[in-house]
Parts: C-alpha cells; structure tokens; sequence
C-alpha cells in the first residue's frame, strides 16, 4: 500500500496529525495553512462525509499539482450544496455543467490545456454516485477508454440525496430508500441489482484505480497523490457516509466507514492497468452489525424477517474478505 | 495590464461572492467545547503528581526531560526513589490497560529520577524566607515531603530522626535490593540542599519543649514498631521481628537465621523478610499466611518475585507453636464471609527461625500524657481538612496518622501537612481539595492509538538475585522511557493530534499553532459531532445549545 507509515508517536499513522511529527510526516490536512479548497460556509448536511472527503482529495491534489488544479463537478449534492448563487465554497477554478457531462467536460479542459501547452495545469472530475455511476457512466467510461488526461473522483453516498433520498445502481441491496421502501417480503434495494463502479474502472484497464474512505486520512492522501503522480484516466472512488440518506448519527461518518473497511463490507484496494496491486488489510475485524445497526436505512435487518437479508451482508463481507485478502495470510 | 496578462491565482483565492458570507452556525442545536479533564493515573497517585504532565514532557525527548522532572518534584522530591518502590497505584488506573497494556508510569518516573541524580539537577530554590520555624519529628517519607514542602514556602524547617540516618521505612525497612542507599541518600541530599535542616540521633521525647522552640511541629514518625502476636514458644525458639531483620541489614550486621526461615504474615514486609532471609542464606524460606492469594495484602509483583527467588508460601495456615527446629502450623478454612477459621488439623515445619511479620504500630511514646491528642485505632487522629492534631499548631502526617500505610501516600499526606501548616502559620483556611471530573476510558477513542506494547524493564536472573543484595530491577534507557511515556494516550487533554481539525467536514476549527491548540469557529460549525466522537483522549464535549 502507498500509504506512509510514520514512527509511533502516540499516536500512529490513523491520525490527522500530532505534535511530535516530522515536517516531512505530516499530512496535508494537519497543517494550519492547508489549501481549505471545499471553505466554510458550504450547506452540507450536519456530518456530511463527502464535503469533507472532497477537501480532503482537493487540498492533496491542489498541493500535488503545485495550486494549478481545475475541477469540473457532476450534477449532485456536492455541487447544490457547495454554489448556491452567488456564492461558491470552492477556492480552486471549478465549472459545474449538466449532470451527465462532468468527464467530458474535464476530458474538454485537458485538451485544451494540452493543446496550449499547460501540461503542468491537471485536472480533476467528481462527481456522486448518481453522476457517476448511473447518468455520467457513458462519459466516464468513454473518458476511460481515451485515456483522457483526468483524475476522476466518485464520492459514493450510495442514493441520490439531496432529492430526497432515491436509490441508485450503488444503493447496496437491502437499504431501504424513497423509491425501495422496506416493506414486502425482500424489503429495500433489490438484491441482484447495482454495479461496482471500481469494478467497472478496473475493467477499462486505465493506469490506476483505488477506493478510500473518511477514515482513513493517510491512505485517501497518499492514493490522490499517488494519482497526480501519473498522467492518462485515473479513478478514485471515495465511501462517504450520509447522515441524512442512511439514517445515521451526524457523529458517525467516520466510524460507519471505519466499521465498513473493519468488517469486509468496503475493501480498500489499489489496481493498476487493471491489476489488483494492494490491499488495506482489516486492523481489527468487526461483525458487519457494527456497521449496519447504527443506520436505521437497515433498521428492518434486525427486526423479524430481516435474518436472510442480514445474513446476506455476512456473506458479502466474507466474499470480499476471501476475494481480496483483507485479512492477509494468504500467499 | 490587460485581465488577460493578469497572473494567474491557481484558484486559491475566493471569488468576491464566497460561502464565508453564509453563516451555518446558525443551524447547531449542540456545540463542541474543548475540556481538560483529569486523568485516572493522577487521580489514583496519593502523592498528587501530574503525571500525564510530565509523560507529555518526557515525549519530548530530550529536550522535556528536564521539564518533565521539575514537575514531578513539584509534587514529589523523590523520584528516582518512588520510581522503584511505589506499588504505582497510577498504572493499575491506567486507561491503557484496556488498550493494551498499561504505561510503565513508574519506569519512566525512575528514568527521570537517575537522570536528575546523574546529571546534578537541583530542587527548586526554597520561597521568599518567612521567618517561621517548623519542627517535622522524623525523617521517612512523610517527614521528608512535609520539610521539602515547607522549605519551598520559604520556613525554615527542622526534622529531627531518631535513628542514624534519615530515610526511615525507606532506609530500615526497604531491602536495598529494592532501592540501593546511594539513590536514597543522594536525593535525601538534594532536600537537604533546599535548607531542610536534617538532625540524625536526636530523639524528640518532649511534644511542649519542641512546641516552645518552634512555631509549628508536624509529627510523622512513621509505624515502625513491630505488631505481636502471643505464639507458644519453647525457650530455645528464634522469634524475632521482621523489621529488626530488615533495620539489621539496612545498618549492616545481619543476623545469623538458619538454613529454613519462616516468614508469619502476608504483607510486603512479610515478603522483604523472606527475599532477604534466602539472601542471607537461607535454603529454605517459607511465608505462612492464614488468608488466601486472592486476600494477600502484599503487592502481586512483590509475591512474584519472592515465589521467583524460590520462597514457598503457606496458604490458609496460622502459626501454633515454635520450636527450637520446628514450628507447628494449623490449616484454616474461611467461611462465608471469608473470614479464616481453625480447622484443628495441625502440621509440623521445619524452621530454625520465624521471622514476624504480622504489622506495625506507630511508634506514640512521644504522645504519652498528652491527652488533648486523639490517639484512636493505634494511629493519631487529624482534622481531614486541616491535618491538625488535638493540639493547636501539632499537625501529624504518614503512617503514625490514619490512611493507606505506603511511601506515595505519605508523600501526598506530607505535602498537604506542609500547605496545611502554611495555611496556618498564616491564619487561613486551607481550602479543601478541588472536585474534578475524570476522564473515563469510555471518553476515549482508541482506535487512535497505534498498537504499542509496554517496555518492559530487565530483570536480573532469579539464581543471581538470592545471592545478593543487588538491585533486582533494570531501569529504562533514553530511548525507551520517550517510547514508554508516549504510550501516554493524554486521557482528557488534548494533545494536538489534529484529528478536530483535519476531520471537520464543515472547515470550522482553527489550529492555533504547537501548544496553542486550536479554536472553533462557531459561525461556522452546524455541532455534528465528529470532533468529539474522533477525538482520541476524550477532550471535547458536546453541550446543548442555548438561544
């Protein structure tokens, strides 16, 4: 993994930062003059894991790129939340277009800036899971397959949220939504339906493709900048816990995506040219209810009836714990 | 210059119509604050050391060593001392044990303590000279903490010791295997460079005459007097005391005990006799007791250590009668309520000597007549708050007064006496102590703190142990005491991890830079709560807010 491993200093790498650390140790975030490129006074939701995985990938990526980064936004809470006219939270250069269009639109930009000669200048696409998996698919994978000169960032909330919550091609089986109520005998999402879009990036066979999560700041650092360090299609797709769509605390986005990584639920992975490359292993491994219970989008999982659709979940986690080794020990 | 030679800003300046202009504190029904909360460690330490103070020095390295130890001398002037006798109450509290193991706080207290001794460093120079004279009678480790404590409020202070050497139970009763003399006498030293008068061999028999030469007395002579117990004995029987074996060693004429040694009682005294009866010689060194395990008083490492050094123990058995080779033991059994009782089942040991170890009294000779001073339970009572005797300005502190019988606590009681005695000699009240709120490992997020098991310090080999009176336990090197001290998971102070800072999703907390911390912009913060639920040691609360 890319990830830094500094000297135990109280605490070790799992946190933002610490006094002891070298200049050399610490993480973007840490510093007291970070790029803030997301700011205050964006209208997120109390807790929302995605505008903070956003400043998190930007401020690494604003740093990498030496301040010369533009953005192009896919239709989406990240975009509504962030520009409400007049006002933007944004600091780098950012254009919002249509829905469907951000890929193209960052594919647009790298040419032009290509076509001046400003190599140097990098780009950087994101969108939800909505924009991303479902209507922006056909511009991602077209992005994909040129291998335009973009990183692409989905922020995975698992629904469309901020038009009240509707499932999406990400929205995990059993969850309920607006449109899957949990009601009938397999209430929530359907099972056998949605896509994996790391999967489907994977397939494409681009230079790099990684998962992260808000939980673990060093690792979703070190994969945007391991990503800036390369040229050509690029994708990261980052777990963001909302609060509002999965009924959960505003206090847990970070432990829900830690008992997600902990449980095999969300494997964090690095691929290269289509090749599974790394794996974060689970430090501690957690029963999957650690990551479901607290989220009342599961509530009918553990009232009477929910046993098969909970077990399932078991099943999934095991799948991914074998699939990618996340316990390590195998050779 | 036309707009398009302006320079390019790298998108790292806001726009004129920014989201700063949007206030969302507005939208918080709960508010983050930051909280210093106190530790379990320096609540359970009777000799009131701020200990996570001074680990956070020590993480320093270095450059904290220094600092770190002038804040424990604050509390406590012997640290090299304390940092290899004290039972060390601090770790049994230690949030790091449901982690993964305690901090070695008293490793690390013994590393500071022989750096200070190897590299000269001083007490703190004594307070603007009050004119006022205190007497302490004895110099144990109560005796010794009260004088410093009066010494740095600027008294002159005399303790009066009626053994040879100062030190009390640290020098009689200690075996030096525990805490060889040098590290002893070398901090008893520094106290006395301070300008705490120490006078060895005069024994204070007359409370009124001392009264009359001083402004204030403060007795803590200690419990240095051996308990009895009526045991049938035959004329050629060896019985002595434990303590007089110890003291014996300590001046340095041990006794001639035998080939087999019994040990009566089950506390730490009972467990120094037995260590140093195999020192002595002894082949066979056996402790009766007529509890359990479970019920010893004695420290476990202190039982462990004996039981390393192939001392046997006797459970549930109490001595009936000594021989001149031989002793006879009856087995008990506890009832309900886990009290022993006799079984009238009787077993014969061999035994050239037993050893007596059964407890201690305080040593009140000096209180005889001296009816307006509260002697009850053996011990001298005191005003809690004031620590006043009966007698206006006789204060009493340690073993001779109630509370736990240890060298921490009687440091702890000491200082009290002194600031008790200045409170006094100044005609105030000594406020009582604060009520603070601990920092419970349930506060605590440890998901944080890396994986890190304790140093373990080296001990020497059992078969090297018995044969003298070399000092059992290793200290810590440099490297290992920084390492131990920054296992120190800061249980309710914030420690400057950034985790607030890098995880707020709402960009609403500002770090002010190293031992700043940091500050929260509640015109921005909407109160989600990660702050707190992410914070490692516990050191945010969320509050209801108020409109």
């Amino acid at each position: 993994m890319s990830t830094v491993h500094i000297p135990f200093l109280q605490t070790g790498t799992l946190a933002v930062g610490g006094r002891l650390l070298r200049e050399d140790d610490r993480s973007v975030q840490s510093h007291a003059d970070r790029p803030s490129s997301l700011t205050r006074g964006h209208r997120a939701c109390q807790g929302c894991a995605e505008a903070l995985a956003a400043r998190w990938v930007m401020d690494t990526a604003v740093d990498a790129a030496d301040g010369k980064l533009i953005v192009a936004n896919a239709t989406g809470c990240l975009e509504v939340f962030s520009t409400l006219y007049p006002e933007s939270a944004w600091k780098p250069p950012w254009i919002h277009s249509v829905f469907a269009n951000a890929a193209a639109v960052a594919t647009g930009i790298a040419s032009s800036l290509h076509a001046q000669g400003k190599d140097d200048v990098r780009v950087l696409a994101q969108g939800g899971d909505g924009g991303t998996v479902d209507i922006g698919l056909a511009a991602v994978s077209g992005m994909f397959e040129r291998n335009d000169d973009v990183l692409y960032v989905c922020y995975d909330n698992q629904g469309y949220m901020n038009t009240g919550v509707q499932r999406s091609s990400a929205t995990p089986a059993s969850a309920r939504t607006a449109t899957t109520p949990a009601v009938g005998h397999q209430p929530g999402a359907p099972v056998g339906q949605g896509k994996s879009m790391p999967k489907i990036a994977m397939a494409h066979e681009i230079p790099y493709v990684a998962t992260a999560t808000v939980a673990d700041l060093r690792d979703l650092e070190s994969k945007v900048r391991t990503a800036m360090s390369i040229h050509g299609a690029r994708y990261l797709h980052v777990l963001v816990p909302c609060p509002l769509g999965w009924g959960a605390s505003s206090a847990e986005s970070i432990a829900l995506s830690r008992a997600a990584v902990q449980s095999g639920i969300f494997a964090v992975i690095e691929a290269r040219a289509g090749e599974l490359t790394e794996v974060q292993r689970i430090r501690e491994l957690a029963p999957v209810e650690d990551y479901l219970r607290p989220q009342q989008r599961f509530a009918h999982l553990f009232k009477p009836g929910g046993e098969d659709a909970l077990d399932r979940w078991r099943q999934l986690a095991q799948a991914n714990i074998r699939r990618y080794d996340l316990l390590g020990g195998t050779p | 210059m036309t707009a398009h030679d302006a320079p390019a800003t790298h998108g790292l300046s806001t726009g004129p119509a920014t989201s700063l202009a949007y206030h969302t504190g507005t939208w918080r029904t709960e508010r983050p604050v930051y909280v210093d909360l106190a530790p379990p460690c320096a609540l359970a330490c009777p000799s009131g050391e701020d200990i996570r103070g001074w680990l956070g020095s020590t993480q320093e390295g270095e450059a904290g060593f220094e600092t770190a130890w002038r804040r424990i001398v604050a509390a406590n002037p012997l640290p090299a001392v304390m940092g290899r006798i004290c039972y060390h109450p601090c770790q049994h509290a230690c949030n790091r044990a449901k982690v993964d193991e305690e901090v070695g706080i008293n490793a690390v207290e013994r590393f500071l303590g022989d750096t200070a001794l190897e590299r000269g460093w001083d007490l703190p120079k004594p307070g603007a000279p009050t004119g006022r004279r205190v007497l302490v009678v004895g110099s144990g480790p109560a005796g010794l903490s009260t004088a410093y404590h009066l010494r740095l409020l600027g008294h002159d202070v005399v303790v009066r010791e009626a053994a040879a050497e100062p030190g009390g139970m640290m020098r009689y009763g200690i075996p030096a295997y525990r805490l060889p003399r040098e590290v002893l006498a070398a901090e008893i030293a520094r106290i006395e460079r301070t300008g705490v008068v120490i006078e060895c061999g005069t024994r204070v028999t007359d409370l009124g005459a001392a009264q009359a030469e001083f402004d204030s007395v403060v007795l803590t002579v200690g419990a240095g007097v051996a308990h009895h117990v009526d045991i049938p004995a035959g004329a050629a029987s060896k019985i002595v005391d434990a303590i007089d074996v110890l003291r014996d060693v300590a001046e340095g004429h041990p006794p001639l005990l035998g080939r087999r040694v019994a040990v009566y009682g089950g506390g730490n005294t009972a467990m120094d006799a037995a260590r140093t009866a195999r020192r002595l010689g002894a082949q066979e060194a056996v402790v009766v007791y007529r509890r359990t395990r479970e019920q010893m008083p004695a420290h476990p490492t202190e039982l462990e250590d004996a039981i390393g050094e192939g001392v046997r123990v006797q459970w549930l058995s109490t001595i009936s009668g000594v021989d001149t080779h031989t002793i006879t033991i009856e087995k008990m059994e506890l009832d309900g309520d886990g009290r022993p009782h006799g079984t009238g089942e009787f077993e014969e040991l061999d035994a050239d000597a037993v050893l007596l170890a059964v407890g201690q009294d305080a040593d009140l000779s000096l209180l005889e007549g001296q009816h307006d001073i509260t002697v009850s339970d053996g011990v001298v009572q005191v005003d809690d708050n004031s620590m006043m005797t009966g007698r206006e300005g006789v204060f009493a502190a340690g073993d001779v007064s109630p509370g736990s019988r240890t060298a921490t606590y009687a440091i702890g009681r000491g200082a009290r006496a002194a600031r008790a005695v200045d409170a006094y000699l100044n005609a105030r009240v000594l406020p009582a102590e604060p009520v603070v709120r601990e920092a419970t490992a349930d506060r605590l997020n440890s998901w944080y703190y890396s994986d890190a098991p304790q140093q373990h310090r080296a001990e020497l080999e059992a078969a090297r142990r018995v044969t003298g009176f070399e000092e059992v336990l290793a200290g810590l090197d440099a490297e290992h005491a920084v390492f131990e001290a920054r296992r120190c998971m800061s249980c309710g102070s914030c420690f400057e991890c950034d985790n607030c800072f890098g995880m707020c999703p709402d960009d609403a907390i500002r770090k002010l830079g190293p031992g700043m911390r940091y500050e929260i912009d509640y015109d921005y913060c909407k109160g989600c709560g990660i702050c707190a639920a992410e914070c490692p040691c516990g050191a945010i609360d969320m509050i209801p807010e108020v409109r």
